[in-house]
């Protein structure tokens, strides 16, 4: 008998939460910030206290819009909340207000690219809004679990905070993509101010649906979903872990159990949290407390413009338009002003490709060095792109670009105006130049004659000295091109 | 001088002939000589009405006119009030002391009313008695040995007894008007959306609404006039301009259509009763009214829908009774166990019956087969009264289909839930309704008369003509210039 091994590949959807960075909760006028003393940011309408009300923000409601626009998603005219109605004691209610099955925004698109340049896109199914629970901390049991624990304790600071759910279709295939999907979502989050997206404090949370299935199959196989992760690095662990898991159970003939699980970060396992038998009736119906929420197209369309670029937009340029390599753009965009910086350059000097070199280049390294952001440095856009045409159009040679951002990082002024006034321009005159090679060459009788003998590398050594003699500023290429003609 | 309606104290205080002090003290006096007997309150808030009084008594002096000044307030323990224990007559709330105001009681108290104290009321809202209160018993002032209705039944007696001149009372399916009919005052629960919501501890979200109960419909005008209007802190209230009543109230029904509903037919009702709503609808008449006749063909279902609806609100209203944050917790090894042994201790039977019927309607699986064909059904009832309401300008009814009835004659919960019959379909419409005392007919195994009332409902947001129509009917009917006083208050006098 043989067997023959059967490839599968891993379906995966994700659910997202995340926090929506708001001046006030979701329901009530409490203030919605992390990390103050447990229990401060409360109120009647937070804390669940009998006869107590919601009103809806309408500053979230918008930025959940918002979110939703920048992936393209519709915008129904009329969306409601519901409760979904379950017993948790960080649930001041005991009901969650929440959105069933008339969310905000609908369908959508987060397109992404993986490092090797490839592009991807996952759709969204929906995404939606809800309030957060308090945040319960068992004690007097091993890592804070709550089985084992003597008593529990429950801040809802957090209860009532406005978090928007994002719901992805099965697209996704690997963990690279999972990882760069929700770089993605961050990217735009972040970009718009709906987020900042913070996975240490739990801003965003997500939970992955995970199955396999034999390659070229088209039915979904039995998922689990993993939760407890509490960094991209983690997800992309964890779902490595559970594709391995799962594999060996199907290449063992067993079958996969639908179950939540758990990521364990010490172990670098997945464990099972709870089985579907024990799943909720949360029983969800219309929040009789709050009335519809209309978005009429006018407002839409304020929002749409609103928007301004979008990360992807700006990462299409680059990518696809300046070529730049997806890890370069990435860093690009990811670098707070750092775009609009180099967008403002690369559109003065019209090279985008030399700008890009500038400011990933000497300018981040400066930046680094000095601790200061590209874009609030003495280097303005327009002083880069001097240096560029100064570089480009071979007035300056490289060191003296490096040398000349170092001194304008700092003292700022027109790169320009300092090489006319210091007579820093390259020597590009070939007589010029030919004067100094003389020099060199009768200098160096022992190199020239090792040249003679074909030790060709020297050459270097001998450009090196025309530079030096120039006081760096001969060009180079012209050096080495005016002693090639001496040497023949 | 309890006796006078709150209209004439608020003028009597705002005149300085009596301070709102004084006005404190004989409510005091008046409860301690009768509460005893009626059981009206379940707390007495002295230090708050004390410390009230002096501020409207300071303000008076200053020349400040306030609308409620010193007019002794009863509030219904389903409300908040900063300061005050409050349980819903439940024992899950236990000691419960509310950390903020209604914006209800919140704005008669800045009026000028005096708060005396909190009165009693079937559990959590939930009866047409108020023998469902875990408490206390309320007596009816009219006679002892009977219910005073409910469930709003602590603050109707509280009014009909002279221990306060005016109340609030909540109203989800009729607990306003029915209890109001059973004690010879008058209760009106304005549109839904009209006034806040906000501190009043939940039954059913889309159905209750906070109203007055009062001595007369004038007074009934006064206190509605300060309490509608949009709440930024009730997301369900409407921002609509709120038309002053007081000013408005008719004298006389001229030009006025009046709905007689079809299949609320008055030939089911026993002889006496039918006898006195049959001299209403005449009442009405001599006053100028057009009677039309107007149909309500689902009205027949409002009392199996709201009993969808209702309870399936209700079971996630008072998920958050959990034992964990506040009031009763029976202390268990795990918090499933804390719960289930919490909730089973404080939640009485009608409560739990309730929540049982909206748990179920909810689940999965039967939602679509109840709560939304509830949902449904309580469309077509709107719209039966909308058409309705294109052939006439206010609908008269029965308030309820016989007078009080006795401690326990109604064990049965269906046969108290047909109670409500009259009045649930005006709920379910959102309708602003009122009763408006009407008669007197001696109930079966009864000795003496006991009070009718008679239900007048308007379109949403008609308040103006409605409490008009009210008062005309009120002003130029006899029994009601011949008011009688309830027999408590001549037996305490006696």
């Amino acid at each position: 008998m043989s067997v023959t091994a059967t490839a599968y590949e891993a379906v995966m959807g994700i659910e997202c939460h995340v926090e929506l960075k708001t001046e006030t909760k979701m329901f009530c006028g409490c203030r919605n910030i992390f990390g103050a003393e447990p229990n401060t940011n409360v109120c009647p309408t937070c804390l669940g206290l009998p006869g107590a009300l919601p009103v809806p923000n309408r500053v979230a409601l918008e930025l959940l819009v918002k979110a939703g626009l920048a992936f393209d998603a519709e915008i129904p005219a009329f969306s409601k909340f519901d409760r979904k109605n379950y017993f948790y004691p960080d649930m001041p209610k005991d009901y969650q207000i929440s959105q069933f099955d008339m969310p905000l925004t609908q369908g959508g698109v987060v397109k992404y690219w993986l490092p090797d340049g490839t592009q991807r896109s996952c759709r969204l199914t929906r995404i939606h809004l809800e309030e957060d629970t308090g945040k319960s901390t068992h004690a007097g049991s091993r890592d804070g679990r709550i089985a084992g624990s003597t008593y529990s304790l429950v801040d809802f600071n957090r209860a009532g905070v406005p978090l928007m759910e994002c719901v992805s279709e099965p697209d996704i295939r690997t963990a690279a993509e999972a990882v760069a999907y929700l770089e993605a979502l961050k990217r735009t989050f972040v970009a718009l101010g709906v987020s900042d997206v913070k996975m240490e404090e739990g801003s965003l949370r997500c939970d992955v649906n995970l199955s396999l299935r034999p390659v070229g199959a088209t039915e979904y196989g039995t998922k689990a979903e993993i939760k407890n992760m509490n960094s991209f690095n983690s997800v992309g662990r964890a779902i490595e872990s559970e594709i391995a898991r799962q594999t060996a159970i199907l290449e063992g003939g067993g079958r996969v159990v639908q179950e939540t699980r758990g990521w364990d970060e010490a172990a670098g396992t997945t464990h099972t949290m709870r089985s579907k038998e024990q799943a909720h009736d949360y029983r969800y119906f219309p929040d009789p407390d709050l009335t519809p929420i209309e978005f009429a197209p006018q407002d839409v369309e304020r929002l749409r413009r609103e928007l301004g670029s979008l990360p992807y937009e700006r990462l299409e340029r680059l990518i696809e338009t300046d070529k730049l390599r997806v890890e370069q753009a990435h860093q690009i965009i990811d670098t707070p002003g750092l775009y609009g910086y180099y967008a403002a350059a690369a559109g003065l000097s019209g090279k985008p490709q030399a700008t890009l070199n500038f400011v990933l280049g000497d300018l981040s390294r400066l930046a680094n060095e000095t601790n200061t952001p590209v874009a609030s440095c003495g280097v303005t856009p327009e002083a880069l792109a001097e240096i560029v045409a100064l570089t480009e159009g071979q007035t300056i040679n490289s060191k003296t670009a490096k040398e000349l951002l170092a001194r304008v990082w700092v003292e700022g002024g027109s790169p320009k105006a300092i090489v006319a006034a210091e007579g820093l321009g390259q020597v590009s005159d070939a007589g010029a130049i030919d004067a100094i090679v003389a020099g060199v060459l009768a200098a160096n009788e022992k190199t020239v004659e090792e040249y003679r003998a074909g030790k060709t590398k020297v050459m270097g050594f001998l450009v090196g000295q025309v530079m030096k003699a120039s006081r760096g500023k001969a060009n180079p290429t012209l050096a080495e091109e005016r002693l090639r003609a001496h040497l023949a | 001088m309890a006796e006078r309606t709150a209209t004439e104290i608020a003028r009597a205080v705002n005149a300085r002939e009596v301070s709102a002090a004084e006005m404190a003290e004989a409510a005091f006096a008046r409860i301690a000589e009768r509460d005893g007997a009626v059981g009206a309150f379940l707390s007495l808030t002295h230090d708050l009405a004390r410390a009230a009084a002096a501020r409207v008594d300071a303000a008076v002096r200053e020349g400040r006119h306030l609308p409620l000044a010193g007019v002794p307030l009863a509030v219904k323990d389903n409300m908040c009030v900063t300061g005050t224990v409050t349980t819903c007559a439940s024992k899950i709330l236990g000691n419960w002391v509310a950390p903020y105001t209604s914006t209800a009681v919140g704005r008669l108290l800045d009026a000028g009313a005096i708060p005396v104290g909190k009165t009693n009321l079937d559990e959590f809202a939930m009866g047409s008695s108020c023998e469902n209160s875990a408490l206390q018993k309320t007596a009816n002032p009219w006679d002892l040995g009977r219910v005073p209705g409910g469930s709003s039944g602590g603050s109707v007696a509280a009014v009909a007894a002279g221990e306060a001149a005016l109340a609030l009372g909540s109203d989800t399916g009729g607990s306003i008007r029915e209890p109001a009919a059973f004690c010879n005052v008058v209760g009106f629960k304005p549109t839904y959306g009209r006034i806040s919501r906000y501190g009043l501890i939940a039954f059913a979200s889309s159905l209750d609404q906070i109203g007055p109960i009062s001595q007369s419909v004038e007074d009934a005008a006064l206190a509605y006039d300060l309490m509608a209007g949009k709440d930024p802190l009730d997301a369900t209230t409407v921002d609509r301009e709120v038309e002053a009543t007081v000013g408005h109230l008719r004298e006389d029904l001229r030009g006025v259509r009046v709905g007689i509903v079809k299949e609320f037919a008055l030939d089911k009702l026993d002889p006496e009763v039918r006898a006195v709503y049959e001299k209403a609808y005449d009442d009405l008449r001599a006053l100028g009214a057009e009677l039309v006749d107007v149909e309500l063909p689902t009205a027949d279902y409002g009392i199996a829908t709201y009993y969808l609806i209702a309870p399936a609100e209700c079971s996630s209203n008072l998920a958050r009774f959990d034992g964990m944050r506040y009031g009763l917790r029976v202390e268990k090894a795990d918090v499933g166990a804390t719960y289930e042994a919490t909730r089973e201790a404080g939640f009485g039977d009608e409560v739990k019956r309730r929540i049982l019927i909206g748990t179920y309607a909810l689940s999965s699986g039967y939602y679509d087969a109840y709560y939304v064909r509830a949902q449904k059904a309580r469309t077509l009832i709107a719209a039966d009264f909308a058409r309705a309401f294109e052939k006439c300008d206010a609908i008269a009814c029965p308030a309820a289909a016989s007078p009080a009835f006795e401690f326990n004659a109604k064990a049965d919960p269906v046969s108290m839930y047909l109670m409500d019959y009259y009045t649930i379909p005006m709920s379910l419409a959102g309708l602003p309704s009122l009763s408006v005392p009407c008669g007197y007919a001696t109930p079966a195994g009864g000795s003496s008369p006991l009070p009718l009332g008679l239900e007048l409902s308007a379109p949403l947001f008609a308040e103006r003509p409605l409490l008009g129509i009210a008062h005309a009917y009120e002003r130029g009917t006899a029994h009601a210039r011949k008011r009688q006083i309830p027999p408590i208050a001549a037996a305490v006098a006696s």
